[in-house]
C-alpha cells in the first residue's frame, strides 16, 4: 500500500500527536540532569521538578512588597493591551475592508496605500510611538494596531472581492442599497473571515506585544521576561513562556468555536 | 408601443463590437428563448437587459420608461450559479427578495411575520417547504435554481432574466425543472428572457426563440464585426404557430 494512503487508526493518531511534546520535554529532561550533574548549581537549564515548583510559587504567592501576585497581575496588563490592540485593527480592517471591497472609489484611494503601508516594519516604529505617545498603554496597544491591521484589511478586502458578483447584482435586483448590500450580504459572509484572520494575525499581535513590553513597561508578561532574563532566571522565564503559549492556544480555540457556533451556513468552509 | 422594447443597441469593450444594430420588441407575458454560439454575445444582450452593464449605443425601455443605469427591482435575474445568498436559510433567501428593498434589509414584528407567511406560500408553490429552515449549501442544484427563482419572483420583478439557468443541472433534473417553470407561468403570466445552450430547451419553453450571429464576417479578422439577433422564431404550438389560425378566425374561412 502506498504511504500517502496509510491512515493512522485513532489511538495511533493521538500518539503520534503526543510524540513531538514527549521528546521535547525527554531531550530537555536528560539535558537538564546531565548539566546538574556536573554542576549542582548550574541555572541554564533548571530540573522539571524545579520549574514545577516555580510555577507553583509564581501563580499562588504574593509578592513581598506589593502583596499582589504578580504573574496574574502581568497576564492581565498584557491581555488588556492585546485585546485593545487586536480589537481597535479588527474593527478598523473590517471597515477599511469592506470599504475597498465593495466601493470602487474606496478600492482605486485605498489599495496602493495600505499594500505600502503594510511593508513598513512595524518594529521600526516602536520608537516613533514612543516619542508620539510616551510609555505608557497607548504605544503598545497603537503597535499591535499597526502591526496588524493592513495585514487583516487586505485579507478582508480580497475576501469581500471574492463574493460571486452574481450575488452582488442579484441583491440589487432586489432592491438592494449599497448600504443594505453591506449589511446583508457582504458583512455576514467576511465575519467568519475577520475571525480566522484575527486567529492568523494573533501570533504578530503576541509578538509587537512582548517586543513593546520589553523595550518600556512597568508591567507584563514581556515585562517580566526580560527583567528575570538579568538575574538568569530561567525557570520563571519557562514558566512564563509556556503560561504564554498556552494562552494563545486558548485564545486560538475559542476564536475556533465562535466561528464555528456563529456560522453554521459555513459548514466544512472553516 | 411593445413592453419591452431594444433600439438600434450596440456594444462593444475597447472598441471591439460585440453586439450591432440589436432591435427587438417584446410583449408583455412573452417568453424569449435566445440562443447561439459561445462568444456571440448573447449573455452581454442579457447583461444589457439587466443593465448592469450600459450599451455604447442604443436604449433598452420597459414600457417606454427611463433607461437603466444600474439593476433594480424591474429586472429580476436567476444566474447559472451563486443567485441565492449562502448565508441565509431557504425561508430567510425568499424573504430578503421584499426586505433587501427597506433601508436596513430587513423586517420586524408584524412586518416580518406576514412576509414569513408569504414566503412560506412561496416555498410551497416552489416545493422546498420541507427545508425551509436550512441553508442552501445542503440543497441539490435543482432546489437551489428553483429557490433563486423563488427569491426572484418573491420582489415581482416586470421581467425575468434567467441566464443559463438549467445549464449546470443533470439532464433528468433539467426536465424537472422544465415543467416547474412552465407550470409557474401557466399559474402567473410573466415576461421572461432566457439565454440557453440548448436548442430543445430554448424552442421548448420559448414563446420565441432570437438567434444570435453574426452577419458580417471578416475571415481576416474575426472579430471585426457584432453578432445581431439573425433570426427570430415563433416557437409556440411547438414551431407550427399558425396551423390554429382558422380556428382563432373563423372568419377566414370563408376564403377558403
Amino acid at each position: 500500500m502506498r504511504l500517502i494512503n496509510r491512515v493512522p487508526s485513532r489511538p495511533t493518531a493521538l500518539l503520534l500527536a503526543a510524540l513531538p511534546f514527549a521528546a521535547i520535554l525527554a531531550a530537555y529532561a536528560i539535558g537538564s540532569e546531565i548539566r546538574l550533574a556536573a554542576n549542582p548549581a548550574d541555572k541554564l537549564l533548571p530540573a522539571l521538578d524545579t520549574i514545577r515548583a516555580t510555577a507553583v510559587r509564581l501563580f499562588t504567592e504574593a509578592d513581598k512588597r506589593s502583596g499582589e501576585i504578580l504573574l496574574w497581575q502581568d497576564t492581565f496588563a498584557s491581555l488588556r493591551r492585546l485585546f485593545l490592540g487586536v480589537g481597535i485593527a479588527a474593527a478598523l480592517s473590517l471597515s477599511i475592508g469592506m470599504a475597498v471591497g465593495l466601493l470602487p472609489y474606496a478600492r482605486k484611494s485605498l489599495t496602493g496605500f495600505v499594500a505600502v503601508l503594510s511593508m513598513v516594519p512595524p518594529l521600526a516604529l516602536l520608537p516613533i510611538l514612543f516619542i508620539v505617545f510616551g510609555l505608557g498603554e497607548v504605544s503598545k496597544v497603537v503597535l499591535i494596531v499597526i502591526g496588524i491591521t493592513p495585514f487583516m484589511t487586505r485579507d478582508l478586502s480580497q475576501r469581500v472581492l471574492d463574493i460571486p458578483v452574481e450575488q452582488i447584482v442579484k441583491a440589487q435586483t432586489l432592491g438592494a442599497s449599497s448600504f443594505v448590500i453591506a449589511l446583508r450580504v457582504a458583512l455576514p459572509q467576511v465575519l467568519p473571515r475577520l475571525i480566522s484572520a484575527v486567529r492568523l494575525s494573533l501570533g504578530s499581535a503576541w509578538l509587537f506585544l512582548i517586543a513593546a513590553e520589553a523595550v518600556a513597561a512597568d508591567v507584563g508578561l514581556g515585562y517580566r521576561i526580560f527583567l528575570v532574563r538579568r538575574y538568569l532566571a530561567m525557570d520563571i522565564i519557562l514558566t512564563y513562556v509556556i503560561w504564554i503559549t498556552l494562552l494563545a492556544f486558548l485564545i486560538d480555540w475559542v476564536l475556533k468555536r465562535i466561528s464555528e457556533r456563529a456560522f453554521p451556513w459555513m459548514g466544512a468552509g472553516l | 408601443m411593445s413592453f419591452v422594447t431594444a433600439r438600434d443597441i450596440w456594444q462593444s469593450y475597447d472598441g471591439r463590437p460585440i453586439l450591432e444594430r440589436v432591435n427587438l420588441d417584446v410583449e408583455e407575458g412573452e417568453f424569449i428563448s435566445i440562443v447561439g454560439a459561445s462568444g456571440c454575445g448573447k449573455s452581454t444582450f442579457l447583461r444589457l437587459l439587466l443593465a448592469q452593464e450600459q450599451p455604447t449605443r442604443g436604449a433598452i425601455r420597459i414600457e417606454g420608461g427611463p433607461r437603466a443605469r444600474e439593476p433594480g427591482r424591474e429586472r429580476g435575474v436567476v444566474f447559472q450559479r451563486y443567485s441565492v445568498f449562502p448565508h441565509m436559510t431557504v425561508r430567510d433567501n425568499i424573504v430578503a427578495g421584499e426586505a433587501f428593498d427597506t433601508a436596513w434589509g430587513r423586517f420586524r414584528g408584524a412586518r416580518l411575520k406576514a412576509a414569513r407567511e408569504r414566503a412560506d406560500a412561496i416555498l410551497e408553490r416552489i416545493g422546498l417547504s420541507h427545508v425551509a429552515q436550512t441553508y442552501p449549501a445542503t440543497l441539490s442544484g435543482g432546489m437551489q435554481q428553483r429557490l433563486a427563482i423563488g427569491q426572484a419572483l418573491a420582489a415581482r420583478p416586470r421581467i425575468l432574466l434567467l441566464d443559463e439557468p438549467f445549464g449546470a443541472l443533470d439532464p433528468g433534473t433539467r426536465i424537472q425543472m422544465h415543467d416547474f417553470l412552465t407550470e409557474l407561468r401557466a399559474e402567473s403570466p410573466m415576461t421572461v428572457f432566457m439565454v440557453t445552450h440548448d436548442l430543445g430547451e430554448g424552442f421548448k419553453l420559448g414563446d420565441r426563440v432570437l438567434v444570435f450571429d453574426k452577419p458580417r464576417w471578416d475571415p481576416q479578422d474575426p472579430a471585426a464585426f457584432g453578432a445581431t439577433i439573425t433570426y427570430d422564431f415563433d416557437a409556440r404550438q411547438g414551431g407550427i404557430p399558425f396551423q390554429g389560425l382558422l380556428d382563432r378566425y373563423p372568419s377566414l374561412r370563408a376564403a377558403e
